[in-house]
């Protein structure tokens, strides 16, 4: 109180510094809101033992971003062409700097993402996660574990060398013996009778735009259910399966992060939250 | 009930003020607006005569927008749907006086208010857009891959290249344009004359499992003291390799045959396909492929039991069949 009254000047100085952080903050939050959103999202409630192994799930994120950027970038350099293909390989490998470990990255990052899903999948299993409400959530994932196979076969054959030529030949006439519409599939996907240059061009499409725009769609769906229902308490949590997390309501924001609000303000922003 | 009655809430205090002041619905000034339009459109057609009718039209349109209008100040009944809506919780208290259902909404009178038909109209002229827009684009992903696919007539040089008796492993492309990745190996042998006609044995190496490429079981190339030959024909390089084979193995997942394509072991469900062909001036000419699902006998008196081309895999006999009625189109 004593202080407030009569501040020194370092603590006047730390104060402005303070309000030039917050204070552009505050104008996001005022016109956007996405500054709450962004608190909301991230800093929500979750059980007190909670347990590393929970953090597999933003693990799988987070080798999908790495994914999703490296690809981009390899983008840049390689050239979907039967003749171009593999000596823009060779080149990204070999040549351009830094394109060894990007290239690296994608390549190796890929087969993380999957493991990670597969380790994320069965925590989730091993917790009984999936259980009522979350059954849709384990539906989603279950279906981004599916494009992200499909990720895995069609990046395969970008590369272009005999190993991916014969291992598409094998994988798309796998597809082709399924039953009735199996060799339909197959043709779609060889984009004609014999792997060739439509094969190459479509895998890349299907690889760079098609799968990851599912990909995401989904993984946004996913983190809405996940922020929407709560975090599992461990099955060795004295408490009763994590409900409360998902009972409760989201603590309501304070409009202005630290700069004072009129209470007017204040009140009018509060109370629709408050009424959710 | 009467339709033109005010709803049974209607001394409930949200429901009837809001509508009060406001006039009927009217079609009139759609009329009167077309009216407008033509008169301008006339102003650029023809003045006299179609603008005359436009402003006839937005008189006659005007004049009942002004007539509907005022019909409540004059005094008479207005025409209006009653729009349905939920009870408020305070009407949900309330106990109905008795003998009269008063809670009932007025459910059972025909009404198609205009926000149901806005919503109606957004999500059926959406989904038209919708339609129109996806077809040609899902035809022009999907087409493509099915229809005009071509085949390609492949030159092999001269049979005299060929001794009886002998096997070549033969590489070559089946379609100029694509290049590398067309290259295709087909295991070939002369069978000599057989009723007064050439025959050769030309079976493909994509194994009948998934389409590896199957291997020959025995020597090749300079071991045998007999040279590889190169040739280029008006289909591109041609590669003959000479070879000895025992029979033909698959590197993949270890399916074997005999050296007539039979399947002897492993997991491929029929024969290997074999290259159908035609002798045009003394010159070996590979046509199409088809699938094959097994051989009885040998060389030029081989019966083979022949069937349309099917993917790797596929089973061409036996109740298997069944499961792959239809074949996408081929050249």
């Amino acid at each position: 109180m004593a202080s407030r009254r009569t501040p020194t000047k370092a603590q006047l100085r730390r104060q402005r510094m303070g309000e030039l952080v917050t204070y552009p903050l505050d104008w996001l939050e005022e016109r956007s809101g996405l500054v709450g959103g962004i608190r909301y999202f991230l800093f929500r409630k979750v059980p007190a033992d909670v347990n590393w192994m929970q953090t597999l799930g933003s693990a799988a994120l987070t080798a999908f971003i790495v994914q999703a950027i490296t690809g981009v970038i390899l983008a840049m350099y390689y050239q979907p062409t039967p003749s171009g293909a593999y000596p823009s390989i060779v080149n990204i490998t070999n040549h351009l700097t830094l394109g060894w470990l990007v290239r690296g990255m994608h390549r190796w990052g890929a087969s993380v993402f999957i493991i990670l899903l597969f380790l994320h999948m069965g925590r989730v299993f091993l917790f009984g996660a999936y259980k009522y409400p979350r059954e849709l959530n384990w539906i989603v994932g279950v279906l981004i574990l599916v494009l992200g196979m499909l990720e895995g076969f069609t990046g395969y054959l970008l590369p272009w060398d005999q190993t991916a030529y014969w291992a598409t030949v094998v994988g798309i006439n796998l597809n082709g013996t399924a039953p009735f519409l199996g060799p339909f599939l197959a043709q779609f996907l060889r984009g004609g009778q014999e792997i060739g240059a439509a094969t190459l061009t479509r895998f890349y499409s299907m690889h760079m735009l098609l799968i990851p725009g599912g990909i995401i769609a989904l993984i946004g769906l996913h983190l809405y259910l996940v922020v929407r229902l709560g975090v599992t308490s461990p099955p060795w949590s004295p408490e009763a399966a994590g409900r409360e997390a998902a009972d409760e309501e989201p603590q309501p924001l304070r409009p202005g992060l630290t700069r004072p609000v009129p209470r007017g303000i204040a009140a009018a922003q509060s109370e629709p939250r408050g009424s959710e | 009930m009467e339709p033109h009655e005010p709803a049974p809430d209607a001394d409930q205090p949200d429901a009837p003020h809001e509508e009060a002041d406001l006039p009927g619905p009217s079609l009139w000034p759609l009329g009167f607006a077309i009216g407008i339009v033509v008169i301008l459109v006339g102003l650029i057609i023809n003045p006299l005569v179609i603008s005359t009718i436009g402003a006839v039209i937005a008189i006659v349109c005007g004049a009942l927008w002004a007539r509907d209008a005022t019909a409540e100040l004059r005094g008479k009944p207005v025409v209006v749907d009653p729009e349905r809506r939920e009870l408020g919780p305070a009407a949900e208290g309330e106990t109905p006086p008795a003998g009269q259902q008063a809670a009932a909404p007025p459910a059972a009178e025909e009404s198609f208010p205009r926000d149901r038909f806005l919503e109606g109209a957004t999500i059926g002229l959406g989904a038209l857009i919708g339609g129109i827009v996806t077809v040609p684009i899902v035809g022009f992903a999907v087409a493509p891959s099915f229809l005009g696919q071509k085949g390609h007539r492949v030159d092999l040089g001269p049979i005299s290249t060929f001794p009886e008796g002998d096997w070549y492993i033969a590489t070559f492309v089946t379609d100029p344009a694509e290049a590398d990745v067309s290259n295709r190996t087909a295991f070939i042998r002369n069978n000599g004359i057989y009723q007064n006609e050439p025959s050769f044995t030309i079976i493909s190496n994509r194994c009948a499992h998934l389409g590896c490429p199957v291997q020959a079981n025995g020597p090749t190339g300079s071991i045998l003291g007999k040279k590889t030959i190169q040739e280029h024909t008006a289909s591109g390089p041609v590669t003959l390799v000479p070879v000895v084979p025992a029979g033909f193995g698959c590197p993949c997942h270890g399916g074997q045959y005999d050296t007539e394509g039979n399947h002897t072991a492993g997991p491929p469900v029929r024969a290997l396909d074999r290259w159908s062909f035609e002798i045009n001036h003394g010159r070996l000419i590979l046509l199409s492929l088809y699938s094959v699902s097994h051989v009885d006998g040998t060389g030029a008196q081989a019966l083979i039991h022949k069937y349309k081309l099917a993917g790797p895999g596929e089973h061409v006999d036996g109740p298997e069949q069944w499961f792959y009625p239809l074949q996408p189109p081929h050249s």
